[in-house]
């Protein structure tokens, strides 16, 4: 039942994703073991790739829950339809029904609007929910997931009980900005999603960014690795890797040496603070430039 | 769970072997602070019998998925495992000093143990020489004999504190004092829920008899965050004096707070939150020797500070966070540094609280470079001499 290792490696690179060597696996247990993922990492590592490229390796339909500090069960489970409601209650309001058939009807079905949570226990075909930023949300909320997550059944006070048609394989994120709790941590298989390696940066950019030669990709690979290991105040993710990668393509740069200047000058789809912008001078992109083969 | 069910007895023999040496690795990880449980147990054995356990490192692969909760884990774990599996370099990860926030509640009570004594003189050692026996004579904690005697105590500079019994006192009031900055924070949260918006789910509900005519409205209340209290106590060889009562001090805070977070800072930064939470003080003094080493030497404040802001600040700061700096100010970096480091935290926090025992000193005036530099980023710089003087604190920071 479950997919094996390889078959999911192999489907991820199909679909655009180059993983490490680790992830398959970890995938691979997620259907075994029917825990959560839970994925750690600094911001623009390709976490939340991961959970749109499971969603396509498994070809079903990915629900995403963006987190925030004060996020509650009616934006992340369900909601009433409130103007429908309303204008339902006048409606039958002249018909003169009895009120208690009024509540009856108006908690019903259509006027249930469901939200990612729900939505991801409703579907017939295991769906992706992917929980993003899961440390932006409150500690409360974050025990309630553990309750969803431990029993995939949802009780709603006006409607019942709602089981999950199907369980779907969850995916959380965490950028770590609050320690998440034991317990949850305890629920779900874990992956630190680490910046990629020269190799695998290459190849994410071949994949990624149309008609790049493979020796410029390599060069801007061990640059971005350069880049990395200076002293940053926000080290570049692989999402900016592709920025930078796409703006010399659009440039029409074929070799980094051909052009010190335009990659000082491009070297700000790399550099997000204005600290380290000032900090990164001409000289040092120079001195790393010339450790690029 | 679905072992290789063979007939043959050879077979059954070695998957047998097989889950014995995962046992035995299971309990090594456990002893490297792993949170594995029965149910953790129960899964490595299914990937024990699965295809993954075909090759080293794919099963390293599973297992490391498996059992590990943050990034310390995941990044020891591979050591651990060619430890045990393939007997490769060390048998045995003694857990480090910053694996102490890792640390889960069951597996603090082993560290006290022998490994805590074997280590070298750190801040426990130093604090149970000059009061260890004080805190065993403390439980049950020294009642005060009336208002009187705690005024008069609370009044003696720190630095007079030399008698067990005297220490003890000020350690319970230490206690005190914390449980009441808290209790006041608290209270005035509740005073503060006012309804704020509209709840229509329940005003519908309401309201139903009524034609959905919203007569009786019910709110919805914003909840407020509790303020998080984050110390930073310097314990280097000038403050030496103090170091253990603000120890003791922090421990009440973090027992009564709700959030709050500790650090204590010499050369180095350590996070000390997870050892201090220990309830039993003389297990948390334990704990705390594996964790400070080198206390009681040179200070770096600013580079501390650096480290604080590089490492700690993102996962500990939120926009409720008051920051308590417990330090003489003599610093042995460059005032610059300590400059750019407290204006860096001054943008994060909402208030930098710091507190100086030398102020309770006759004619001290802060001319310390380390403390010139960091004045103009402190919001309340305030005294720390005396019990009297951290009272004098807890308006303020109820007015948070």
């Amino acid at each position: 039942m479950a997919m094996s290792r390889e078959r999911i490696a192999e489907l991820l690179g199909g679909v655009g994703y180059v993983a490490d060597r680790e992830l398959p696996v970890a995938l691979q247990l997620m259907d075994m073991l029917g825990r959560p993922l839970l994925l750690e990492g600094e911001a623009g590592v390709g976490k939340t790739e991961v959970a749109k490229a499971l969603a396509a390796v498994h070809g079903t339909e990915l629900i995403r829950l963006q987190c925030y500090e004060g996020i509650d069960q009616s934006t992340a489970l369900y909601e009433w339809n409130y103007q429908r409601q309303l204008l339902a209650i006048r409606a039958r309001e002249v018909s003169a029904c009895d009120s208690k058939a009024v509540e009856q009807d108006i908690f019903s079905e259509p006027f249930l609007l469901e939200r990612p949570l729900l939505a991801a226990i409703r579907r017939d075909n295991r769906p992706v929910l992917l929980i993003d930023e899961i440390d932006r949300a409150d500690e409360e909320f974050e025990a309630f997931l553990l309750e969803l997550l431990s029993d995939f059944q949802v009780s709603i006070p006006e409607f019942g009980t709602v089981k999950a048609k199907s369980i779907p394989r969850v995916v959380l994120t965490s950028n770590s900005t609050r320690e998440l709790s034991d317990a949850l941590r305890r629920r779900c298989l874990y992956h630190y999603v680490d910046y990629p390696d020269v190799q695998r940066e290459t190849r994410i950019i071949l994949a990624r960014v149309r008609g790049i030669a493979t020796s410029l990709a390599l060069q801007i690979a061990r640059m971005v690795e350069g880049v990395r290991k200076e002293d940053l105040r926000k080290r570049p993710g692989v999402a900016e890797t592709l920025d930078w990668a796409a703006a010399l393509v659009g440039l029409d740069v074929k070799d980094l040496h051909d052009d010190p200047t335009t990659v000082h000058e491009t070297l700000r789809c790399l550099l997000k603070t204005q600290e380290d912008r000032a900090r990164f001078t001409p000289e040092i992109s120079a001195r790393l430039l010339g450790r690029v083969a | 769970m679905g072992c290789a069910q063979s007939d043959a007895g050879d077979l059954n023999q070695a998957s047998a072997r097989m889950a014995h040496r995962l046992s035995g690795f299971l309990s090594t990880l456990r002893n490297n602070a792993f949170a594995v449980g029965l149910k953790e147990t129960e899964d490595a054995a299914q990937v024990l019998a699965s295809a993954l356990a075909s090759r080293p490192a794919v099963l390293r692969a599973a297992l490391k998925a498996l059992v590990c909760a943050r990034r310390s884990d995941w990044l020891k774990f591979d050591d651990i495992f060619d430890a045990y599996w393939l007997r490769r370099g060390m048998r045995r990860v003694v857990p480090l000093a910053n694996a102490g926030r890792a640390m889960k509640q069951a597996e603090r009570r082993q560290l006290a143990g022998p490994e805590a004594l074997q280590r070298e003189a750190g801040l426990g050692e130093e604090v149970a020489t000059s009061n260890g026996d004080a805190d065993r004579n403390a439980t049950p904690p020294a009642r005060m004999q009336g208002a009187a005697r705690a005024e008069r105590l609370s009044e003696t500079d720190f630095r007079k504190l030399h008698d067990p019994e005297a220490i003890a006192e000020a350690h319970a009031l230490a206690a005190q004092l914390a449980r009441c900055m808290r209790s006041r924070l608290s209270r005035r949260e509740r005073a503060r829920l006012k309804g704020q918006r509209i709840d229509l789910r329940r005003t519908i509900r309401r309201n139903v008899s009524h034609g959905g005519m919203p007569i009786e409205r019910m709110w919805r209340r914003k909840k407020r965050k509790p303020l998080r209290l984050i110390v930073l106590l310097d314990a280097s060889g000038s403050m030496s004096l103090y170091t253990s009562v603000f120890v003791r001090f922090i421990h009440g805070v973090l027992d009564e707070f709700r959030e709050a977070e500790a650090f204590l800072f010499h050369t180095r930064l350590v996070h000390v939150s997870a050892a201090l939470r220990e309830k039993d003080a003389a297990r948390a003094l334990d704990r705390l020797s594996l964790l400070a080493q080198g206390v009681g030497g040179g200070t770096r404040i600013g580079e501390s500070l650096a480290a604080f802001n590089r490492w700690h600040a993102k996962g500990v700061i939120h926009s409720r966070t008051c920051m308590m700096i417990i330090s003489d100010g003599y610093d042995t970096g460059t005032p610059q540094v300590m400059a750019a480091e407290m204006q860096q935290l001054a943008k994060r926090c909402k208030r930098i609280v710091w507190l100086n025992p030398m102020i309770g000193w006759d004619g001290y005036a802060p001319t310390a470079r380390g403390m010139q530099a960091a004045l103009p980023f402190v919001d309340l710089f305030a005294p720390a001499h005396n019990l009297q003087s951290l009272a004098a604190l807890e308006p303020y920071l109820a007015r948070l």
